[in-house]
């Protein structure tokens, strides 16, 4: 089985996030790069799968210079090769066009799955997948709590508002994961060694065949008019329980005509 | 006036709350027609959606559309999307609404805005208002690009109603074979309890790592009744078995934004956060006066939450006796 597992590098989770004035992009620049927490999910469940039936795992992100950080990271939890998109066309793409060149990246090279995170912690759209699903007319089986593979099919429990529902495909698929579909492991140290002799492509938007115009912050078919921080909120009022804590919130809740 | 499309949102055939919100945020932008996708719509849910303002009810009710995962109802609206080439489309910003929107804005060449907090017309542009980095920031953003697809968060926009007698136009959708690659075999229901829906109750109480066990969560569900709340809980707690997966509250869990929300032993990690920082008010119950959740309350006390919950449900009890 070929597996492809797409993860983008995010800032830190625990960094102030900022919109820089002028290009109204994300300022991704001064906080550390990270892989997308729920990307690790996708890397462990590929791993998994793999370790189970054997095949092969290609990590793929499309990011600057620096998210080659985060396909060495994928590199040293296991996977076998990456492919980094990269190109200074890229800022500023929206999941439109990111999903044009991942499914490009994708293309004829013959995956039976892909895995996705459910969500980027810096965008939290939730769209690249079903994005990436519809490009590719393969099915979509995303949302997985539970991955299944069986012969020619993949079967997933899919997380939804209401419960969960069973979903059947035959491969290629594309699958996205939430957080509750296993515990993603760390690098040990013989894999960090090992990622460093793995083979990683470098791709630029032209060797996938599309237009270096269609992409990046011009190309982008959404825009932001303006931003302004919301006024921070005043400092709450914090007691110490003595015996009273629960009659004082009381006291509270009726102020403010909760009660 | 140029069409909005409101994709509805119903469990077993009930019309949700979220959708009522999408008609009135439509209202403003042009005429609501609401978007039935999937077999088991009634003359409640019609009139439902027209006490809000729906105009026009497009049913695709053919039995193959729920048998597969969202290409169905990206497909029912891209056909609409091309036959009115409506103002907007409106989506609930649940996993299957987002998803439906994603497939959607690549058919029709759009762009598209996921939770959007409110939309307005501004001249014929449509700006969607959006709280982002944990509601730290406001954003205003418009799609520059083929029809304004936007998923709206629940609990955002105050449903208001203005009754239409809507006209239900019944549609047929071929779908495309890809649409059918993966198909739905088998549903678990959440079970389902008599307080109100998470995401769109007015108050949320919620427990965390702090409340211990399953039996601990009594407290936290006694407080919630005396305020006719929602129960919620950090994935400590749900991947602790203590209370069901579907009441967790944050990044990976539901977004929520009620009137109160009232955090008892949850330190604050910014994943759960994430999910409820745009509470109006916020009231922490912790024992470690150092938990960083204290930066987000209204009110606090640092204290026992097996001694200050329980008084506080007492208190709440006497006043409304
Ligand atoms: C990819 C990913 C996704 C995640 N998604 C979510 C999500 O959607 N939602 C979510 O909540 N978390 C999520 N998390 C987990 C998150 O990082 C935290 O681990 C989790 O929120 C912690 O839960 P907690 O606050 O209940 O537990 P803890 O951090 O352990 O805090 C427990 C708190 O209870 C207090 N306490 C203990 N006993 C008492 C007592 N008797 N009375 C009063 N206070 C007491 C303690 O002082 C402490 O502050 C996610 C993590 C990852 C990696
Ligand atoms: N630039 C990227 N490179 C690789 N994968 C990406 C990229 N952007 C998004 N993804 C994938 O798409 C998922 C959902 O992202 P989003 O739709 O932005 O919330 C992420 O968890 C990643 O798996």
């Amino acid at each position: 089985m070929k597996i492809a597992v797409c993860v983008k590098q995010v800032p830190d989770t625990w960094a102030e996030k900022k919109l820089r004035e002028g290009d109204s992009l994300l300022d991704r620049e001064s906080a550390d790069g990270v892989m997308n927490e729920l990307d690790e999910y996708a890397v462990e469940e590929a791993l998994q799968l793999i370790e189970a039936q054997g095949g092969e795992v290609v990590v793929l992100s499309m990011g600057p210079e620096r998210a080659a950080e985060t396909v060495r990271k994928a590199l040293s939890m296991g996977a076998d090769a990456g492919i980094h998109v990269v190109d200074d066309s890229l800022a500023g793409s929206d999941a439109i066009a990111t999903s044009a060149v991942i499914a490009k990246a994708l293309e004829g090279k013959d995956f039976d799955l892909v895995i996705f995170g459910s969500e980027s912690t810096d965008a939290r759209m939730s769209v690249v997948p079903a994005m990436v699903a519809e490009r590719l007319g393969w099915a979509q089986v995303t949302f997985a709590q539970k991955v299944e593979v069986s012969g020619s099919d993949v079967t997933i429990e899919r997380a939804t508002e209401n419960g969960s529902d069973t979903v059947t495909a035959s491969m290629p698929a594309v699958v996205s994961v939430v957080e509750k579909i296993n515990e993603p492991r760390y690098p040990s140290f013989k894999g960090i060694m090992a990622a460093k002799k793995k083979p990683v492509e470098t791709v630029a938007v032209a060797d996938l065949g599309l237009d270096t115009a269609a992409v990046g912050t011009a190309a982008a078919w959404s825009a932001v008019n303006d931003f302004a921080a919301r006024p921070p909120k005043a400092a709450g009022t914090i007691v110490t329980d003595e015996g009273d804590g629960g009659t004082k919130v009381a006291t509270y809740l009726v102020d403010q005509k909760f009660i | 006036m140029a069409e909005v499309l409101v994709l509805v949102d119903q469990v077993d055939g009930a019309v949700k709350k979220s959708t009522t919100e999408l008609l009135t945020a439509a209202r403003g932008l042009g005429e609501p027609a609401a978007v039935w996708v999937g077999p088991g719509i009634d003359d409640a849910a019609i009139a439902t959606l027209g006490e809000y303002g729906a105009t026009k009810v497009y049913v695709a009710g053919d039995d193959e559309l729920a048998k597969h995962p969202v290409a169905p109802a990206a497909e029912v609206l891209a056909q609409l999307v091309g036959e009115v080439s409506p103002a907007a489309v409106l989506v609930p910003s649940t996993a299957d609404g987002k998803e439906t929107a994603a497939r959607l804005a690549v058919k029709v060449g759009s762009g598209i805005i996921t939770d959007a907090v409110e939309v307005a017309a501004d001249g014929d542009r449509v700006v969607a208002t959006q709280s982002v980095f944990g509601g730290s920031t406001i954003v205003h953003s418009t799609v520059t690009h083929g029809v304004p697809i936007i998923t709206v968060r629940g609990n955002a926009i105050a449903p208001e109603a203005a009754a239409a007698t809507p006209a239900r136009v019944d549609v047929t959708v071929e779908l495309s074979d890809a649409a059918k690659k993966a198909t739905i075999t088998g549903h678990t229901a959440a079970v389902k309890g008599g307080r109100p829906e998470l995401t769109e109750a007015q108050v949320v109480v919620s427990g965390g790592r702090g409340v211990g066990s399953a039996d601990g969560f009594g407290v936290i569900e006694a407080l919630a009744d005396s305020l006719g709340a929602a129960v919620g809980a950090s994935r400590a707690a749900t991947d602790a078995g203590w209370y069901p997966h579907q009441y967790q509250v944050g990044q990976t869990g539901k977004t929520v934004s009620p009137q109160l929300y009232i955090a008892n032993g949850i330190s604050g990690a910014i994943q759960h956060r994430a999910g409820m920082q745009t509470s109006k008010t916020i009231v922490v119950v912790n024992k470690d006066p150092e938990a960083p959740i204290f930066e987000l309350a209204d009110y606090g006390v640092v204290g026992d939450l097996f001694s200050v919950v329980p008084q506080l449900t007492e208190e709440i009890g006497k006043r409304s006796n």
